[in-house]
């Protein structure tokens, strides 16, 4: 692959990095956050900008509210919490006071997926992108790394309308180079390749170039695009690539229903099917353990990407 | 400035004439939540006609006063008092509940001409017009955001949230009412969820509560004149009302949570109004 490491980074810190460039950039982003300040790198924005951080306390449906209310006169409200916290346990508020009512609210959650680890299946939301992709205007990214996840932040805030970025705990490999475009809603085809489509999302998105090398050892050409937005999903880059290779392998750390995965089999079926596999949890919660030896566990290994990969090739 | 004799004759009038409009707005609607709805005319009377910075010919005003109806399902109260200020002809209401209609029966303010915010599920009020009030706060603006609570609604933990934040952030631009008429679906607030102390839960949570008989002008006058001023902690205002005031048969009966009315009913209903409860 033509990818470095540049070093290790967690992608909430890229989260925290993000969210300070965009509130140097535009003084109309305040930020709140229900007593995870620290947890979401967001110590730096609140210490820069004491009168535009609240913290709410540990009472996520009262800062969902609170954000829908802040955005009066052009303010753009960024909350801060686990992703456990920003979905299922708001849902109703995310849905009616900021997705229903249209509100420029961006809800950024951290400590996505089976990754955070020790905290164990409490807090590892494997649902949340279903939860929030079903909801009618909202747009979901899940970022990949450190630069991704900074660029991403930096985004939405120029963008006008209710935004779930996910994003991770772990430390992993920062390889997404920093003046690489990120633009909402389009696909970056990260290597070319003939023979098959990997498609991946968040964390497995380094997994995935890890699974290119691999299986250009055995002559195998894949072709690996990073989907940072699940929602609206680049369909013109998924046909661009599929009518080459004409097989797809997703890869994502959520569950396998509702995730990346069923949106690309989705719009598939809809226009023109070919053979697809897809790498994500297989509808069980997590548990406590390393990060590590998690994605090891559920599957979400780069050899778990290469043995997809075969499957489907055989499939063509 | 307390309300003289003629502020006091009009908001009466003005009153009796919106209790009118819910109960032909419900009639039109084929069913509605009337009861809840007829507890709060006072409130939101002497709040539109006295108390709101509002401007009908500019809706989106940045320095209006906002009002949030957390009980959102007493939007049949709040559209024809919108349309009796002036921001869109009463006429429309005939299409209220209807297919295609701007007026939903949770009014959505994207839709509805002079309406803050989007409720109807429960307990999600207060929170937004916190926000509200701390962006005054963050933009330096001087208005006001005024909060309509159903009593049943206060069950919503939600609710606890918020006002646990308001009087931590100190938000006096913050004024929330309780319409407290004592009845939510399944019967009395009591019975069902019992609130009391109700005062002294407010007080607990950072406020200076205010009791008042939320159909009598005077009293209400009184205590959102003090809740204007607040300097120190945020006021609310408790409103002992009757749900279904003003309709003989419908008061303090919660069957009428929700009720539809044939034209016998309706003229009975309009007929039973008066200017002078």
């Amino acid at each position: 692959m033509k990818y470095d490491i540049l070093n290790y980074a967690d992608t909430r810190s890229g989260f925290g990095a993000g969210l300070l460039e965009a509130g140097k950039r535009n003084d109309n982003i305040v930020a709140l956050c229900a007593d995870l300040t620290g947890s979401l790198k967001m110590n730096a924005f609140a210490s820069e900008f004491p009168e535009r951080f609240f913290q709410t306390g540990i009472s996520e449906a009262n800062m969902i509210g609170m954000a829908a209310g802040l955005t009066i006169g052009g303010k753009i409200p960024f909350t801060g919490t686990f992703a456990n916290f920003s979905t299922a346990r708001v849902y109703d508020q995310v849905r009616q006071v900021v997705a229903y009512s249209q509100k420029n609210v961006k809800i950024c959650a951290s400590h996505a997926g089976i990754s955070l680890g020790e905290d164990g299946a409490t807090h590892q939301t494997l649902e949340d992108i279903a939860l929030m992709k079903a909801l009618p205007g909202m747009t979901v990214i899940n970022t990949c790394d450190f630069n991704q996840t900074k660029q991403a932040t930096i985004a939405i805030a120029d963008y006008e309308g209710p935004v779930y970025l996910r994003f991770g705990r772990p430390k992993v490999p920062n390889f997404i180079p920093e003046d690489m475009p990120f633009e909402i809603g389009k696909a970056i085809v990260l290597e070319e390749g003939t023979d098959v489509t990997v498609i991946a999302t968040g964390h497995l998105v380094w997994e995935a170039l890890l699974a290119f090398d691999e299986l250009a050892k055995e002559g195998i050409s894949a072709e690996i695009i990073n989907i940072h937005t699940i929602k609206p999903l680049d369909e013109e880059a998924i046909f661009k690539s599929l009518e080459k290779t004409k097989c797809v392998v997703t890869a994502e750390e959520h569950n396998i229903l509702g995730g990346l995965g069923e949106s690309v089999a989705g719009v598939l079926a809809r226009n023109k099917p070919y053979p697809m596999e897809m790498v994500a949890v297989k509808d069980t919660f997590g548990q406590s353990g390393k990060p590590d030896e998690l994605m090891e566990y559920y599957g979400l290994k780069s050899k778990n990407i290469v043995e997809s990969v075969k499957k489907v090739l055989k499939r063509k | 400035m307390a309300l003289t004799d003629s502020e006091l004759k009009n908001l009466k009038e003005k009153a009796a004439q919106l209790r009118k409009d819910i109960i032909d707005v419900t009639f039109w609607a084929g069913g509605a939540h009337i009861g809840g709805a007829l507890s709060m005319v006072e409130i939101i009377t002497i709040l539109y006609y006295k108390y709101m910075k509002i401007d009908p010919e500019n809706p989106d005003w940045e320095e209006r006063d906002r009002f949030v109806l957390s009980k959102g399902h007493a939007g049949v109260g709040l559209a024809p008092m919108l349309a009796n200020v002036g921001f869109f002809d009463k006429e429309i209401l005939k299409t209220f509940n209807k297919f295609n209609s701007p007026f939903g029966m949770h009014l959505d303010s994207l839709k509805v001409r002079g309406l803050d915010a989007s409720t109807g599920s429960l307990g999600h009020g207060l929170s937004m017009a916190l926000g509200m009030a701390l962006a005054a706060r963050v933009k330096n603006l001087n208005y006001k955001t005024y909060c309509l609570l159903g009593d049943g609604e206060l069950n919503e933990g939600s609710n606890w949230e918020a006002m646990m934040a308001a009087s931590h952030y100190k938000t006096t631009n913050l004024i929330p009412i309780v319409d407290y008429n004592k009845h939510m679906i399944d019967g009395r607030v009591e019975e069902v969820m019992s609130l009391e102390p109700l005062d002294k839960k407010w007080e607990a949570f950072g406020f200076e509560v205010l009791k008042v008989d939320g159909h009598n002008f005077i009293e209400l006058d009184k205590a959102l004149e003090k809740a204007v001023s607040a300097v120190e902690k945020p006021v609310v205002i408790i409103a002992n009302t009757i749900k279904g005031k003003g309709v003989d048969f419908m008061e303090d009966e919660t069957k009428w949570h929700y009720g539809s009315i044939d034209s016998i009913a309706w003229e009975k209903a309009k007929a039973s109004v008066k200017v002078d409860l």
